[in-house]
């Protein structure tokens, strides 16, 4: 397989140069990324603010140039009618014509497909049910919350039943119900076959939705695979103890393998350096004669994996391979 | 298609915009004040109902083109609403073209509209209508035309404030080409070179007045018709396609 036709997104060494300010001065916002989407994934496109998500998606759907590098949509180039036939795009904070009532707005885009007459308004009063916007059809937009925004702008990306849907941050301004909804409707696209490429900073949600997420950083590709893969290569498993009435004695012995220790009166927090020694910990609690009040394993998440690679970008000054 | 749909979406954003309506208000009320003007000899009152009228007519449309023409696609970019069109498999082009025709239609309604209360007033005042006084209105619209796609070019790739400064100024200006280039014609070297290039370059929006023929009651020959038409769709054409090209490079961020 050629992953440079076969992919549904394609990207291979992308950078983007804005010119800021009145003397032009260079910024980097997407340094050469390289990554691929292919048929039938959720793959979550995350990072910290502008880290470069949003300028790599109005790449990919042809907003704005790329200074250097390739994209390809459907193994055709960004901007191709066939290709943009085939997608469906949710900006980041969605703006729209205000002064169109929901299913005017809708009627609009699919009008841009080609749609027409009753499979269109068919077609209209489905996405408007499935975003649960029904009650709102003919009210303008002027009109909308944040949330109900977000809700058609997402029925405005389904409009030509698309192959592709790229979402810039779908949860943002929605509440948890919203957001469960938005999840759920995720899923409910990748059964039916559908490639979903979303941006996002909520991680608990990228681990629930994603099969392979890639991670930025100032514009560089940190990390990307399978989230299993990275959650297991990233960090090991902690465990973290609570203890009471530990003699300075037995906490000398403990303190070895410990990361880090809290102190607190006659109560001390733990965690261990390596999961491994719980046997060992556990044997000096009992010799030293102190409580073992709690003794907690923590399943590592991408957010702990995002926050080490943001801290370790500030401390290194550089990205790591 | 996807032209129509742009234009028919243009067409129907102009309509919910309230600027548009105060404007043909006002000019209404000007054209319908001559029919308050005191009768003076008959001769110049007729001339004085028609001067008012079609200058109303033609300085309310100018208003129009240039301040919903200013917008029409910087707003859209300022307000990131293009994004999801352009992402759709639509043309940069495509849009633009769209973006026009629906300001087009917009202007061609709003003439309509006012020559109406013209001719209204016209007939109450026992003003003969003459064929002439048509083409004037024609030349009108077409003048309005050539000012959007002035508007629509600098729109591209300026603000709507400074789209609005320099499409009056070339409104201005283009009132005045052949002005400019008599006064050339008197200087010498570079001062002379420059003036012509203006008269040129710029669009001579003084061919599409035919102001004084109506309040002369001249007839304006077919040929004439025609060069003054073929000149505003070559003008209009250029203006779009460099409008396009400039268009189709920049980056929406
Ligand atoms: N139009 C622009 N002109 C200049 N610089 C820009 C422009 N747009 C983005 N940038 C810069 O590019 C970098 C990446 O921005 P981008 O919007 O892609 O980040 P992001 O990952 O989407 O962030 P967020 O999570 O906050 O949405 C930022 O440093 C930003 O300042
Ligand atoms: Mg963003």
């Amino acid at each position: 397989m050629d992953p440079r036709t076969e992919s549904i997104v394609w990207i291979e060494n992308l950078s983007k140069i804005f010119r800021v300010g009145f003397w032009g001065r260079q910024m980097t916002a997407v340094d050469s990324l390289s990554l691929d989407v292919r048929q039938g994934e959720v793959f979550g496109f995350l990072g910290p603010n502008g880290a470069g998500k949003t300028t790599t998606i109005k790449i990919l759907m042809g907003l704005i140039y790329p200074t250097s590098g390739q994209a390809r949509l459907f193994g055709r180039g960004v901007g191709d009618p066939v290709a943009k036939a085939k997608l469906g795009f949710l900006p980041e904070s969605p703006y729209f014509y205000d002064y169109l009532t929901s299913r005017e707005f809708l009627g609009f885009y699919g009008h841009l497909f080609g749609l027409q007459g009753k499979v269109l308004n068919t077609r209209i009063d489905a996405l408007l049910e499935l975003v649960g916007m029904t009650h709102a059809r003919d009210l303008q937009l002027r009109k909308f919350s944040k949330g109900m925004l977000q809700r058609v702008g997402i029925a405005q990306a389904l409009i030509n039943d698309p192959e592709l849907v790229v979402l810039d941050e779908p949860m943002s301004g929605l509440d948890p119900v919203g957001r469960k909804e938005v999840r759920d409707l995720i899923l409910r696209l990748k059964e039916s076959g559908k490639t979903i490429l979303f941006s996002s900073h909520i991680l608990h949600d990228a681990e629930l939705l994603c099969d392979r997420v890639a991670m930025i950083l100032k514009g560089r590709l940190v990390a990307s695979g399978h989230v299993s893969e990275l959650i297991d290569q990233g960090t090991t498993h902690s465990v973290e103890l609570v203890i009471d009435h530990l003699s300075p004695d037995g906490l000398e012995h403990l303190r070895p393998l410990m990361e880090k220790v809290v102190v607190q009166g006659d109560r001390l927090l733990a965690v261990l350096r390596h999961p491994g020694d719980v046997g060992a910990a556990l044997e000096i609690i009992r010799a030293a004669k102190a409580t073992l009040i709690s003794l907690t394993p923590h399943k590592s998440s991408l957010e702990d994996l995002f926050i080490r690679m943001v801290k370790g970008q500030q401390v290194d000054g550089g990205p790591r391979p | 298609m996807k032209v129509l749909s742009i234009a028919l979406n243009t067409f129907r954003e102009n309509l919910r915009d309230k600027l548009l309506y105060n404007l043909l208000i006002f000019a209404l009320l000007m054209i319908g004040s001559s029919l308050l003007l005191m009768r003076l000899t008959l001769g110049e009152f007729h001339r004085l109902i028609l001067d008012i009228g079609l200058g109303s007519i033609n300085f309310f449309g100018v208003l129009i083109a240039i301040f919903v023409g200013i917008g029409l696609v910087s707003k859209e970019i300022e307000k990131k609403t293009i994004y999801t069109i352009i992402s759709k498999p639509v043309a940069r082009y495509q849009f633009l073209l769209g973006k026009y025709l629906g300001l087009s239609l917009t202007l061609l309604i709003n003439t309509t509209i006012m020559a109406v209360g013209l001719l209204a007033v016209l007939y109450f005042q026992d003003v003969p209508i003459q064929i002439v006084l048509f083409e004037a209105l024609g030349t009108i619209f077409l003048e309005l035309m050539v000012v959007t796609a002035v508007a629509l070019l600098f729109s591209t790739f300026t603000s709507a404030t400074l789209s609005a400064i320099f499409t009056l100024a070339i409104f201005v200006i283009g009132h005045l080409t052949a002005d400019l280039k008599m006064f050339g014609q008197k200087m010498e070297g570079v001062g002379r070179g420059i003036l012509d290039g203006i008269y040129y370059f710029l669009p001579n929006l003084e061919r599409f007045n035919l102001k004084g023929h109506v309040t002369h009651r001249l007839d304006v020959a077919g040929n004439d018709l025609v060069l003054i038409v073929a000149y505003g769709a070559v003008y209009i054409t250029l203006l779009l396609l460099l409008a396009s090209l400039i268009f189709q490079r920049r980056d929406f961020r």
